[in-house]
């Protein structure tokens, strides 16, 4: 029924996740060897739950294990009273037999007697007889079948008797209490007169015809207290074994939750712990896929696998020390019939997961290409690419089919095989019993408890092979987990002193900055030297990968610098908080970042004891009040899919947020380039707006924004090559005239 | 549901009638079974059975589960068979039908969404296949075959059977009730959880700028918080159906000998053993009973949601693209890279406005024509006609003097190169990318990609990538940067050697020389191609031979540069907003 859960929550490779990112299968995946102490680490507080679950998966399991024992007990207390009851019958006719002995004897006494008187030799025969049908079926009473056929001829005498002399030697005898009357035996004797006992079923039926006061002592009874003894037991035991494993579930479920929650919110928070230059080397869909794939497979997998493979080994270990407690060539018979089988599944399970893993990665290449050829569609249109597109996707389709088809054969078989191991071990031990009983080595108690004991023996072992795979991908899962929450944080600054942002004049000095990033060794910015004056505005302009946003992120210390200083009103950026810098600088970035949430939330953001009143003053500075004010909830309408912004709106959006959070100086990184030129002198007034009184760093490559800059520095290849305003510029007639002229050259 | 599996070929169908075929076999011999297993029981526990009995008795077992394992093996290939080859039919089907879909269908459906119905949805379909042969056809099967083995015993182990059934169905009907909808919400949910998580990861810069680390972990700890409740509950109901299902089972078995056992009592001689044979019996079959409901409800728990993506699989399949394919292959006689529009007016499905309203140019052999305005002004809509991504909802197009509609796609399609807005690559090489296509005159050369290459100005950078021409190109060209991506793109284009060139705003992320020398090469090796070119920039368009200013979706002036400087008032706004106005003169 695990996948009974699976079906309702779909995951893994397919499941929820950016598309495309699945080609991880169970096999083949990476786990470090210190994942595990990790995760434990990890898992410690709730420790003491995950051992109460366990104690309940172990006594549960002992339990089942004693379970069918007991209800193959009521069977036997069943069986028992099926029979009926031969001894007693034996007694019955014995008694009867006895009782007519002592009567003919007393009756050939007074014959006797009475012959001595009158002389008559007669009856001497029939009382031999008599005696003689009685002897006999004493004789043979031990069977009751041939007891009553060898008796029967003799009878036959009885019954020619006169009724006078049946009467007395029929005298009513008494067997364990119980009085049987002259007529009874008399019946008894009737119906054993005329039975076949070659016919098992006659003879039965003939067993209900008995009188009463034999049938009485002769009927099978089931011991029913026995049994209603050990009913209650039973049910005693599956009620606490529901209990058990309800209450270990419930455990489980409610540890694997609460660490995946706190192993998410460790993720997330991780992230605005790490260097920005950890993201340039891990894809933000491998991320994701960390918070939600791997912690809900590490979850499930441990779920399911922990408490399974508990009970699962206290079963294998249970069973198999019974089974050698009991007999060893029974054990040895057992063991290795169960071993034959399961190293043939063992087999089969790796080979499957060979093609597992050709699946998945089949049906990652196929994904790809499809969103290829979904996203690209316009081109492929455009350009009859599409029989091209068409062969590959094939290809891709059928090599999907061929891995598919032979994992999802290979994997269909391992229910039919363990019922195969199942049966075959049962067999095995009937038939090795059945020798071993013949033999007269062993009774039939051992074989009937070892049949129980070969099923318990092989059940789990297909419960340890998949709890196995399971702790895999959990440890695969965990890996990728510890992995990320493990990433080298950015340095602990807890001991700089706290700066204010309040009464901070704005003036920037950049001292020979040098910086290169990790991992290569060509420097981005080799040698940068600049000063901005309090409230100027300096514009940063070069062709594309001259290190511009580069600077930015320098002076925002978003990245560390590898020489030289950055200093703010005198204070180098290094012995300041990384906050404190942040506080400093409003920032418009050319990525317009808005999040699902009302408008009022994007614009205020993190600020806090913003009024309404502030907030609507900056739309109006930025010409979005109207707007705003024209969309269903106001400043209260979520942005989402439905609500369709222009660029350009989400530009003004990103400058008020910039505005409410009024810091001392800003900075514009191709804040307009995503629109178009009438939006962009609708922005730029609000723009400068935001720049007045405050120092501001400007990045545009539409050079027409920046003329009016106080300060423009010309970069190429992380170098200032020109610096000054755009009339000195001009006239020097350097690279910055020649990127200038180009706009309108014929 | 049904619908979709109209789509099995027939070799499929006759796979499934022998899966059927097989899994009658394996059910007939999975309840044959226990009676040879109750026949070994029997002759271990008699005395005097000999060995040979034994042994026959057990190879009749063995050789039972022996079939069943071979047929349950059969019906495993024989449904993955089917479900796998189905599966695949089913992704060839949607892939076709996507390729075959104009914008218009697309954008009613959503790339991503498509791309989901295409992995998915296919999936979810191909895993019913195989859990359905299995289950759905051998559940009624066993319930019933292993009903009419026990049916006519004593109604008092029935009654226990029925009551069992109910109580259970009732515990996994509560279960499912409780959780059903928590599991539909949990993808929501995730989906929240990732949205908040991404856009943390893309706001990254702004994100630390703000300080706002602690505003973005407790969005996200509200996100996880819900979602984590939301699988408590769902997950802490489904903890008691596995034991309730257990406990049921074992309650059945217990029901059924405590039962047993009083009516053997009671009953006279001549029934105690065959009611002995009977419970035994009943007890091996109502286990199976109750099996075959709990898979039934299994199957009812998959149902649901494969039908939900065969609707949406169906959706798409019964979708008929709105461009139809005309006949014509060529143009008017003589007629050659010319464009006309006449009064087109375009509305897109299910839009109130107009985006376009009675657009009328032409543009001649040669002759570079450009659109110019604000975003949403209809510049791209314009583009789109051509190549007919859609078509006009009014109004005719004309290339070569020939309606659109009345050629074949292909045809018309050849006659373009067309440079999308977003740069497009595909995972290859550097040359498949500009040889890529078919242009109708057989497969690009090698000397004509690296001519493309050159006019495209992206020489520069691709001899020093790796392998040159050969270099390893990303899925998406993710290994280019934008400017990069956009010259390729724009290769790729003027190596088809098109009748008419255009262009969607592809200078855009080309610095303004690159944009320059670029345009120079462009006139002066392909002075005879017509060229359509939509841009932002002033500079990228002046010299154009016509210049066409659109402002919601009407064409608002029409001329050279000098002629609407002079007279177009919105395109002097967006020069001027440019350029300051003596450098216009």
């Amino acid at each position: 029924m695990a996948g009974m859960h699976t079906s309702s929550a779909p995951r893994g490779p397919m499941g929820h996740g950016p598309v495309g990112h699945g080609a991880r299968g169970a096999a083949g995946q990476r786990i470090d060897r210190g994942t595990w102490g990790r995760l434990f680490n990890y898992c410690r507080r709730f420790l003491p739950a995950v051992a109460v679950a366990l104690i309940c998966a172990m006594v549960g399991t002992v339990l089942t294990l004693l379970g069918p024992n007991m209800l193959s007990d009521i069977t036997d207390a069943v069986q028992d009273g099926i029979a009926p009851n031969s001894d007693k019958l034996e007694q019955v006719v014995e008694a009867v037999t006895r009782n007519i002995e002592a009567n003919a004897a007393a009756m050939a006494q007074q014959q006797a007697a009475a012959m001595a008187a009158a002389g008559a030799p007669v009856g001497v025969g029939d009382v031999d007889a008599m005696s003689a049908a009685g002897m006999g079926a004493a004789a043979t009473g031990s069977d009751t079948a041939e007891g009553a056929t060898s008796a029967a001829p003799s009878l036959d005498d009885l019954a020619s008797m006169p009724a006078e002399t049946r009467d007395a030697l029929l005298t009513d005898v008494e067997v364990d209490g119980v009085i049987i009357t002259g007529a009874d035996q008399q019946k008894l004797l009737d119906i054993f007169s005329n039975l076949d006992m070659s016919d098992t079923e006659a003879a039965m039926a003939a067993l209900d015809e008995l009188p009463a006061s034999v049938k009485s002592l002769v009927e099978p009874r089931i011991d029913m207290d026995l049994i209603a003894r050990i009913a209650l037991t039973l049910v005693a035991f599956y009620v606490a074994s529901y209990v058990l494993s309800v209450v270990q579930g419930w455990i489980m479920t409610t540890v694997t939750q609460r660490i995946g929650r706190s192993m998410r919110a460790d993720i997330s928070a991780k992230i605005n712990r790490l260097p920005m230059s950890y993201f340039n080397t891990v894809p933000t869909g491998d991320i994701l896929s960390r918070i939600t794939n791997d912690v809900d497979t590490l979850g499930q997998s441990l779920s399911q696998s922990v408490g399974t493979l508990l009970s699962a080994v206290v079963l294998f270990f249970g069973s198999l020390f019974m089974m050698i407690t009991t007999n060893g060539w029974m054990t040895l018979a057992a063991v290795g019939a169960s071993l034959l089988g399961f190293v043939l599944m063992m087999g089969i399970m790796g080979h499957s997961q060979k093609y597992f893993v050709r699946q998945q990665s089949a049906l990652g290449a196929l994904s790809g290409h499809i969103e290829e050829s979904y996203t690209g569609h316009s081109v492929i249109a455009a350009y009859n690419a599409e029989d091209r597109v068409r062969a590959e996707f094939d290809r891709m389709n059928g090599e999907l089919v061929n891995a598919g088809f032979r994992a999802q054969c290979l994997s269909g078989l391992m229910m039919p095989i363990m019922m195969f191991i199942g049966n075959f071990g049962y067999v095995a031990v009937c038939v090795v019993g059945g020798a071993l009983a013949l033999d007269g080595q062993i009774g039939f108690g051992v074989i009937v408890a070892f049949m129980l004991y070969v099923r318990y023996f092989t059940q789990p072992l297909s419960q340890i092979a998949q709890g196995v795979q399971a702790l895999q991908s959990a440890g695969a899962a965990g890996t990728r987990v510890f992995e990320f929450l493990e990433a080298r944080e950015m340095a602990d600054e807890s001991a700089k002193p706290a700066r204010r942002a309040q009464g901070v004049r704005g003036e920037v000095e950049f001292d020979h900055v040098r910086f290169t990033y990790a991992g290569s060794d060509k420097p981005v910015i080799k040698d940068f030297s600049a000063h901005a004056l309090p409230g100027q505005k300096v514009a940063i302009v070069g062709p594309t990968g001259a290190g511009k946003t580069t600077m930015v992120n320098l002076l925002m210390r978003f990245f560390e610098i590898d020489g030289g200083q950055i200093r703010i009103d005198g204070v180098p950026t290094s012995e300041m908080r990384r906050e404190d810098v942040h506080a400093l600088f409003c920032m418009v970035l050319q990525d317009t970042w808005l999040f699902e949430g009302t408008v009022r939330e994007n614009l205020v953001y993190c600020d806090e004891g913003v009024t309404d009143e502030e907030v609507q003053r900056a739309c109006r500075a930025v010409g979005l009040d109207h707007f705003i004010r024209s969309l269903p909830h106001g400043y209260d309408t979520v942005l989402n899919d439905q609500v369709n912004l222009s660029q350009g709106q989400k530009q003004q959006m990103t400058i008020a947020r910039a505005m409410i959070a009024d810091k001392p100086m800003l900075i514009l990184d191709e804040a307009t380039s995503n629109v178009d030129t009438r939006t962009e002198l609708k922005i730029q007034q609000a723009m400068d707006e935001l720049m007045r009184g405050r120092t501001s760093f400007v990045i545009a490559h539409r050079l027409s924004t920046i003329k009016n800059a106080d300060l423009i520095l010309v970069m190429k290849e992380g170098d200032i090559i020109e610096s000054g305003t755009h009339d000195e510029l001009l006239a020097a007639g350097g690279f910055y005239a020649d990127l200038y002229n180009s706009q309108f050259a014929e | 549901m049904l619908k979709l599996f109209r789509n099995l070929t027939k070799q499929e169908r006759g796979l499934a009638v022998l899966a059927l075929a097989f899994i009658v076999t394996q059910v007939w011999l999975d309840l044959k079974s226990p009676e040879y297993m109750a026949e070994i029981t029997r002759l271990v526990q008699v005395e005097g059975s000999t060995m040979p009995q034994i042994l026959t008795a057990g190879g009749k077992m063995l050789s039972c589960s022996l079939g069943s394992l071979l047929a349950s093996v059969a019906t495993a290939v024989c449904a993955s068979r089917i479900a796998t080859g189905f599966g695949g039919t089913m992704r060839a089907k949607l892939f076709g039908k996507v390729q075959s879909f104009s914008m218009e269908e697309i954008g009613r459906f959503s790339t991503p969404s498509l791309i989901t119905r295409s992995t998915n949805d296919v999936m979810q379909i191909q895993m019913l296949i195989v859990m359905g042969l299995q289950m759905l056809i051998k559940a009624p099967i066993t319930a019933v075959w292993a009903i009419t083995k026990i049916a006519g015993k004593r109604w008092e182990w029935t009654a226990a059977t029925a009551v069992s059934i109910v109580a259970l169905l009732a515990v996994v009907a509560v279960c499912l009730a409780v959780a059903t909808p928590r599991f539909r919400r949990m993808q929501r949910l995730t989906d929240d959880l990732n949205r908040v998580s991404r856009e943390n990861l893309s706001g990254l810069s702004v994100v630390r700028a703000y300080n706002a680390e602690g505003y973005q972990q407790h969005r996200f700890d509200t996100v996880n918080d819900t979602l984590t409740n939301n699988q408590l509950v769902g997950n802490r109901t489904m903890v008691f159906l596995m034991p309730t299902i257990q406990a049921t089972m074992s309650g059945l078995s217990l029901a059924i000998y405590w039962i047993g056992a009083v009516l053997i009592n009671s009953s006279a001689m001549a029934n105690k053993i065959s009611l002995f044979s009977d419970m035994m019996v009943f007890s091996q079959y109502a286990i199976q009973v109750v099996m075959a409901f709990m898979m039934l409800v299994m199957i009812f728990m998959i149902l649901p949601r494969a039908q939900v993506a065969a609707d949406r699989i169906n959706e798409v399949l019964e979708t008929e693209t709105t461009i139809k394919d005309g006949t014509r292959e060529e143009g008017e006689p003589g007629r050659v890279g010319e464009i006309e529009f006449r009064d087109v007016t375009f509305r897109y499905p299910d839009a109130e406005g107009s985006m376009l309203r009675h657009v009328s140019f032409t543009a001649h052999r040669g002759e570079t024509v450009a659109f110019i305005g604000s975003t949403g002004s209809g510049k791209s809509t314009v583009i789109n006609l051509i190549p007919r991504f859609y078509d006009a909802t009014w109004g005719k197009v004309l290339v070569d003097g020939v309606d659109v509609r009345d050629y074949s796609v292909r045809a018309l399609r050849n006659k373009i190169g067309y440079v999308s807005q977003k740069a497009t690559l595909f995972g290859g090489t550097v040359s498949t990318n500009v040889a890529y296509g078919d242009n109708g005159r057989g497969p690009v050369g090698e000397e004509d990609v690296a001519d493309a290459i050159e006019t495209a100005q992206a020489s520069e950078f691709v001899e020093k990538m790796e392998g040159a021409y050969h270099a390893q190109v990303a899925q998406g060209g993710a290994n280019l940067s934008g400017g990069q991506r956009q010259r390729l793109s724009i290769a790729r284009a003027v190596a088809r050697k098109p009748e008419i060139l255009i262009f969607d705003d592809s200078f855009s992320a080309l610095d303004y020389k690159t944009d320059r020398v670029l345009r120079d090469a462009l006139e002066r090796e392909f002075a005879n191609t017509t060229r359509i070119i939509v841009a932002q920039r002033i500079g990228t368009i002046r010299d154009a031979d016509r210049i066409v200013v659109l402002d919601e979706g009407r064409v608002v002036g029409q001329g050279t540069h000098e002629e609407l400087m002079h007279d177009c008032e919105t395109y002097r706004q967006i020069a001027l907003s440019q350029l300051s106005e003596e450098e216009l003169m």
